[in-house]
């Protein structure tokens, strides 16, 4: 079967992304997924809180200490020319597509507005087939509201969307009260995709030490439950592309996104922990599943199982809810 | 040619030219002659080129002794050659100035003149340097203005090849070095036309090369080597003109004209002042005055020194000048006259001239003021009947009556020149911003413009004020504004601490950064100012330019806030052009930095004017309360009279109101000053909570500033205590029941670097967020603080040190420091070590302190830190120089050692006089611990007090060393630039000598004080002054060098790693009866960290292998053991997580990524190769046989 796919209107040879994540910080790495039959690769994300605080910072750091002292007006040698973190990726985005042909979606991560959003201008001037616009918040102020929250990630997405002309993905979290109103949204607001769904590191309590630490926890294949509801629901009801991240670790997974609705599968905790090679374990176990199952094409096989498609819609409401606990009970 | 403006310092001035016009510059750090070197390697790493297309190549040496010698060596195989220095780096210079000289070598060195180090060290401009270097054979060109040093530059380059004799190039430290100054600069094409290829050529023809070999430096004998000595003779006759003849054609092409003495005033003058660099402006602007009011006076400015024209002076002196008085920078103590003085004098007397009354005087040393007033007292005794020979001015000498009298109310100062004073705080970017607007005003408008800028000696919560003037004539105002037509006080605190109104002149504006609400501004001031204010009808503005740095994401930056005040209050550019010139020179200077912080300061600018508001002035003044005393009056009389004196006017340069006859004349002054000053300059103080405390005291261990101490005492005392007085059951089975601990914090002393709460390892229970100490807002608790502490101090006894643990962190905090709220950096990496040494053997220290961060903090006056215990006794301290401290250090042990030898030898004879078992007692006590120190001292005292009864003359003889049977403690101190570069050759001497000295080396891994320049100690990768592009060598391994020997105690330590070892390591230093060397990593703002967290920097450092802890101990080696312990593990953090969160780092990764990333491997490698090469040596069998020797060669 012919693995080729459309996702954000680019062209993929796979419906394969890597998601965004710490490998893609190494050209060589790039290369290698591009090899191992990635379809597309969003890069690791840019976030908001680097733009506004390497410049505070690099600045606080320049200027602590100087014009105090007879002796010493300064401490550093400015030199005449440097790139901060955000000039970086955007050097970065050159580089990886002078080195490789596979689209390279840049990620763009923050939660609110600001001048940071310009930066998609200036990675759409890098070479950037894409954006993915990973708008990650916890909503933490009682004050407020859920619909302040949702004005605020349309606004963002307007604010980057008004920047730029290359295709805008939005990666959400599945934490709205209308996840389908949010999608349908996103949609209208211009959204070419939906990445279903972020992770939350989440926090843990070191005992010893008294104190709150952060704490990366790689996705399990059980994670993709989540975005596989929602992608079933949502396919056909917005005119975005949907995509599936989080739980992708075997081509069953794959298939299984594909078949909810989903135009691509993203990989990355897996990569992370088998290595780069292991796509082309996913990429030949999805091709034997289409094949054994006899799909003709990539076309046929997505959205096949999505809410519209399947034969019982409440499948992936709440009935399905009531379902499982019956399961577990008998 | 195309005329250009720049609006740039004194020292960019002369570096500008000076790297245009060389291929190697040998450079070394010293102050205030750094920033030209600095500019000249960050200028060779960006690329730039010199007028022939090439990029000079920059090299660091260990000393200006060291860059001396290898630009001789440069020359010799044909180099162009440049430097810059001042001071003890141009002494250092000498022994090669003669070589280079002596062989007719083409060179210029830039010279920041500055005084040299005689009673008391000064970084402060005078000519005490140039003129210990004048009978080297260079020649000598002075400049008096930043466009002069420009000029002059380029004359002395462009000289020195025209006649083969070397030049230094000097100017006025800080006065003219660090002035800002619109000038016109010289394009490279001016340079080109100036600087001859043809000569350039011949020079380089003349060098060292085995294509034709030829042979210099020979040794001669008493048949040639006098003639040869004077067939130089004719260069030196030649050098006068071709000096000229340079200026000429100079002249020629810029229209600027120079001659070797420039004469200004009346053709017909009676009376002429001569002098040398920045004084000759002031002089120049006086004359004018003077003579417009009718006098008859003049000045005869001196630009070529050396060789010393006589004719031509004599053409340039008017002939009906009957008075001339010389103006000498400098002091030969026991000479006839200042040196320019006896010049004058010698060339009037060879010409035949001996009708004219010469004087000599000394004015302007250790950058002492020099101002129209003054210049006018000397015209004024130049009048007089019977005027001085010799004198002084600037300075009132009631002791030796030698200064003339001056009008401090005279002023020359114009009507259309703006004149301003800003007194702001090192932290708030004063500084910064006056230097902005200068540029603009310089740059933008046909403005003259000039800025100059004076710092107290503080390293944290200095004051600093900004002097700038505007015109549109030149300005030649080389001395402090005094007459200011705008004043701005960026601090509301500094209204009650000095009169900042004091030189406003009537009908001008103040404006005043204060958090008081707009109609309470008025009421909120202290009555002396309502009352200037009111007086001199003065216009009042006011603005709280915390509130919109606030507001503005800028924090405690106010900058941008005050300079836009400026622009819109004093009128100097229309407000709207001005606020467009604001955000273009942000634009340019923090463009680099990222939009966001381009977009806060506009954001600065556009609020700050909303926020700005005039201040109505009642008619009579309102205020209640008065400026308060500077120094309490419990302070000692010296300590109220001089030290008081010095700070109730910080950063004053006139200082008239401090007489010669206060002042000591050896520069010897009282410990213990600091407690005296009363900085107030945390916002926040930390708060300890006795519930939550573990009583580790760590927090005491870390404090910079010493601010926190802690006691346990009797309960019962607690019956006096002040209400908020805190205390806890003292921990520990080491103190009976009733036993009481507390935590006490100095709020007035504290800089609120929070250190101590990072460090704190406990945690309320009930809310994680607090620990046992904790920040709290520093005015609310200033008053009950203060009676806490004062209760603390002064009632509750310091605990007996003998009954405590010292070699424990908790037991050896509470042994009061002896060193205490020094002026050092807040969170400062290096205290906490001095401290330390203080607190363990401080009643019985002598210090050495290497020039430095260390020896600043340590002994600049006004007040200083080293202090006494209960029974007054306390540290000795003494800072020598900069390149000899080891040595030094080492002469105090000869000389306590000759002492104690003596001491014992009289004791001896006097065995059955005094007693025979008091005597055999002293001669015998082991003195290892504070039991058996302290009695040794009972037993001294007795003997002391048996001796005064005796008659004998062998017993006077003993009273007089008797002390010297007390355990002393010798202690050289200093930084890594001092050890590892300059003074290493001494310091390797003095750990081979066997001696029992004890050295702490303070290692920042730069030459911190003076800016952070790079120093051997610089690790790979790290971004440096003079290392633009990335230090490319690693760290010198001192400690594994000095382990070499054998017996030299060695430990390498970090307290935010391993607080314990430390401890351990000092007392281990210390009782080792040779040579010890403590290497002790010291966080510092030259990492660009946040201070705050330098201690979680030092255990990062350890983690990662990058700073191993150790303790190397022959005393081991001597017991069969190996004498190298590892302290530290093996690494288990990657160095880059370390190292990346130091600016010093990171700024590498941001200029050139590919080199920071393969120096970053580079790093890696070599920590791990070194630790594993520890690993080794600390693991290896040791079998007794390889025993170092014996340790104490001499005692």
């Amino acid at each position: 079967m012919d693995l080729a796919t459309s996702y954000l209107g680019l062209k993929l040879r796979a419906p394969l992304v890597v998601s965004a994540s710490p490998l893609s910080r190494a050209v060589d790495n790039v290369r290698k997924m591009e090899d191992a039959g990635a379809g597309a690769v969003v890069l690791f994300s840019l976030f908001e809180e680097e733009i506004r605080h390497e410049s505070l910072e690099l600045d606080h750091y320049l200027s602590v200490g100087t014009d105090s002292f007879a002796e010493a007006q300064d401490y550093f040698p400015e030199p005449e020319q440097y790139a901060l973190g955000p000039d970086q990726y955007l050097e970065h985005i050159r580089r990886l597509k002078a080195a490789v042909s596979l689209p390279v979606i840049a990620s763009l991560n923050g939660s609110t507005l600001g001048g940071w959003t310009e930066y998609g201008r200036r990675m759409e001037e890098a070479g950037a087939d894409a954006l993915e616009l990973n708008l990650y918040r916890v909503s933490a102020d009682p004050g407020v509201s859920g619909v302040d929250v949702e004005r605020l990630h349309l606004d963002i997405l307007a604010e980057v969307k008004k920047h730029v002309r290359i295709p805008v993905a939005v990666k959400l979290s599945p934490y709205f009260s209308s996840m389908a109103h949010m999608a349908r949204q996103l949609d209208w607001a211009g959204a070419n995709g939906l990445v279903l769904f972020n992770r939350f590191y989440q926090p843990d309590i070191d005992l010893e030490r008294l104190e709150v630490t952060p704490n990366v926890v790689l996705s399990t294949p059980a994670a993709l439950r989540l975005p596989l509801r929602w992608i079933a629901i949502l396919y056909g009801q917005v005119q975005a592309d949907l995509a599936a991240t989080s739980g992708i670790h075997t081509g069953a997974d794959a298939v299984k996104a594909l078949l909810a609705g989903a135009s691509v599968a993203m990989l990355c905790s897996a990569l992370l922990q088998r290595g780069i090679e292991h796509l082309r374990t996913v990429r030949s176990e999805l091709e034997g599943w289409a094949a054994a199952h006899e799909y003709a094409s990539l076309d046929q096989l997505r959205g096949s199982m999505s809410q519209r498609k399947y034969g019982s819609p409440t499948a992936f409401e709440r009935a399905n809810y009531i379902r499982a606990l019956n399961t577990f009970a008998g | 040619m195309s005329k250009r403006v720049t609006t740039i310092q004194g020292t960019e001035a002369a570096a500008s030219v000076a790297h245009r016009v060389s291929e190697v510059i040998a450079i070394y750090p010293i102050t205030p002659s750094s920033d030209m070197g600095e500019s000249a390697d960050a200028w060779s790493a960006a690329g730039r080129k010199n007028i022939w297309g090439t990029v000079p190549h920059v090299i660091e040496m260990q000393s200006e002794g060291g860059a001396a010698g290898a630009l001789h060596g440069a020359q010799q195989a044909g180099a162009l050659t440049t430097t810059f220095t001042a001071s003890q780096g141009l002494l250092l210079m000498i022994p090669d100035m003669y070589k280079i000289a002596g062989e007719l070598l083409p060179f210029v060195m830039h010279v920041s003149a500055r005084a040299l180090a005689t009673h008391a060290l000064s970084i402060f401009g005078d000519h005490s340097d140039v003129m210990a270097a004048r009978s080297t054979g260079f020649a000598m060109l002075a400049s008096a203005s930043i466009q002069e040093i420009h000029d002059l530059a380029l004359v002395a380059h462009a000289a020195t090849l025209a006649a083969r004799v070397p030049f230094v190039h000097f100017f006025d430290g800080f006065r003219s070095s660090h002035e800002i100054q619109k000038i016109e600069e010289l394009d490279d094409d001016t340079l080109r036309r100036m600087i001859d290829d043809e000569l350039v050529w011949k020079y380089r023809a003349n060098r060292m090369t085995p294509e034709a070999p030829v042979l210099r430096g020979t040794a001669q004998n008493p048949d040639v080597f006098f003639q040869s000595r004077e067939a130089a003779n004719r260069f030196y006759a030649a050098c006068p003109g071709i000096v000229q003849e340079q200026m000429d054609r100079f002249a020629a092409l810029t229209g600027r004209a120079y001659h070797l003495f420039d004469y200004v005033g009346a053709p017909d003058a009676d009376r002429v002042i001569v002098l040398m660099a920045s004084g000759a402006e002031a002089a120049h602007e006086t004359v004018e005055a003077l003579n417009e009011a009718g006098e008859k006076v003049g000045v005869l400015k001196v630009r070529l020194y050396r060789p010393f024209a006589n004719e031509q002076f004599v053409r340039a002196l008017p002939p009906s000048a009957r008075t001339v008085a010389v103006l000498d920078r400098t002091k030969e103590p026991g000479a006839s006259g200042e040196p320019l003085y006896l010049d004058v004098v010698n060339a009037l007397y060879e010409a035949g001239i001996t009708d004219r009354k010469v004087i000599g005087g000394r004015y302007g040393l250790g950058s002492k003021e020099l101002n129209p007033a003054m210049i006018k007292g000397v015209f004024d005794e130049m009048a007089a009947a019977a005027p001085r020979r010799h004198f002084t001015v600037g300075i009132v000498d009631d002791v030796t009556d030698t200064s003339v009298p001056w009008d401090p109310a005279f002023t020359v100062e114009k009507a259309d020149v703006t004149r301003a004073l800003f007194y702001g705080l090192g932290a708030d970017g004063t500084v910064g911003a006056n230097k902005n607007s200068i540029k603009i005003i310089g740059e933008e408008t046909d403005n003259y413009a000039q800025g100059y800028f004076v710092y107290d000696s503080r390293k944290s919560g200095s004051m600093t004020v900004s002097h700038l003037r505007f015109g549109k004539r030149p300005i030649r105002s080389t001395y402090s504004v005094n007459n200011a037509n705008f004043v701005a006080c960026h601090q509301a605190v500094f209204l009650e601490r000095i009169d900042v109104l004091e030189k406003a002149v009537p009908g001008a504006t103040f404006l005043l950064n204060t958090h008081v609400p707009t109609d309470r501004v008025w009421d909120s001031l202290p009555r002396h100012i309502q009352q200037e204010i009111i007086d001199k009808k003065i216009k009042f503005y006011a603005i709280d330019a915390y509130k919109v740095a606030r507001e503005t994401g800028m924090g405690q930056r106010i900058n941008t806030v005050m300079q836009t005040c400026f622009f819109a209050i004093s009128g100097v550019l229309p407000r709207e052009e001005a606020i467009a010139k604001i955000k273009e020179a942000i634009r340019k200077t923090y463009g680099k930095r990222g939009e966001e912080i381009v977009k806060r300061n506009y954001e600065a600018v556009d609020k700050a004017l909303d926020n700005l508001h005039e201040i109505p002035v009642p008619a009579a003044v309102t205020s209640t309360f008065e400026k308060p005393p500077v120094v309490s009056d419990k302070a000692p009389e010296f300590v109220q009279k001089v030290i008081g004196a010095m700070m109730a006017r910080p950063a004053d340069l006139v200082g008239e109101h401090i007489p010669v006859s206060l002042l000591p004349s050896d520069g010897t002054y009282p410990t213990g000053t600091t407690q005296w000053e009363k900085r107030n300059i945390a916002l926040e103080i930390p708060v300890w909570d006795p519930e939550t405390c573990l009583q580790c005291n760590k927090c005491v261990l870390v404090c910079p500033h010493a601010v926190i101490r802690s006691k346990v005492y009797d309960g019962a005392l607690l019956k006096d205590a002040p209400p908020t007085f805190k205390s806890a059951k003292a921990r520990g089975r080491e103190f009976p029941e009733g036993t009481r601990f507390t935590i006490q914090v100095a709020p007035e002393d504290c800089t609120g670097c929070a250190l101590c709460v990072e460090t704190c390892p406990a945690k309320n229970k009930a809310e994680t967020r607090l620990k046992a100490i904790n920040m709290a807002e520093q005015p609310p608790l200033r008053e009950s603080e203060r009676a806490n502490w004062e209760f603390f101090f002064h009632v509750l006894p310091d605990p007996d040190r003998r009954g405590l643990k010292v070699g424990t962190v908790k037991g050896s905090q509470f042994l009061r420091p002896l060193f205490e709220f020094s002026g050092a950096c807040a969170g400062c990496g290096e205290t906490p070590y001095v401290k330390l040494a203080s607190q363990l053997f401080g009643d019985r220290m002598l210090v050495g302190n290497a020039t430095g961060c260390s020896s600043i903090y340590g002994g600049n006056l006004p007040t200083t830190p080293w202090t006494t215990d209960a029974a007054g006794r306390g540290p000795a301290w003494c800072n020598s120089l900069f390149e000899d401290n080891a040595e030094f250090g080492l002469g105090m042990r000869l000389a306590l050692d000759k002492h104690e030898e003596y001491a014992r030898e009289l004791l001896t004879r006097l065995r059955e006089k005094v007693g025979p078992d008091l005597a055999d007692a002293l001669l015998t006590a082991r003195q290892k611990d504070e039991t058996e120190i302290q009695e040794q001292r009972a037993r001294v005292a007795e003997l002391t007090r048996r001796l005064a009864s005796l008659d004998d003359p062998v017993a006077r003889q003993l009273a007089t060393v008797a002390d010297a049977l007390v355990r002393k403690s010798v202690w050289i101190m200093g930084g890594d630039g001092w050890a590892y570069d300059i003074g290493y050759g001494g310091l390797d001497h003095v750990l081979a000598s066997g001696r029992n000295v004890n050295v702490l080396v303070l290692d920042t891994e730069v030459y911190s004080n003076t800016g952070g320049q790079m120093s051997k100690a610089t690790p790979l990768g790290a971004v440096a002054r003079f290392a633009a592009g990335g230090k490319r060598a690693p760290k010198k391994d001192l400690a594994r060098m000095v382990m070499t020997y054998g017996n030299v105690y060695v430990a390498q330590v970090a307290i935010g790693a391993n607080d314990a070892q430390a401890v351990r390591a000092f007392l281990e230093a210390e009782q080792y009866e040779g040579p010890s060397l403590i290497i002790a990593y010291s966080h510092c703002i030259a990492h660009g960290i946040n201070m705050q967290q330098g201690l979680e920097q030092q255990r990062l450092a350890v983690e990662c292998g990058y700073w191993p802890l150790f303790r190397y101990n022959p005393e081991l080696a001597a017991a069969g053991k190996n004498p190298l312990q590892l302290d530290s593990k093996p690494p288990r953090v990657p160095f880059k997580d370390y190292a990346y969160r130091e600016t010093r780092y990171s700024m590498l990764a941001k200029a050139k990524p590919e080199v920071a990333e393969r120096l970053l491997r580079q790093a890696e490698a070599g920590v791990a190769a070194r630790w594993r090469l520890y690993e080794q040596l600390a693991a290896m069998p040791w079998s007794g046989t390889e025993a170092a020797p014996a340790a104490a060669a001499g005692a």
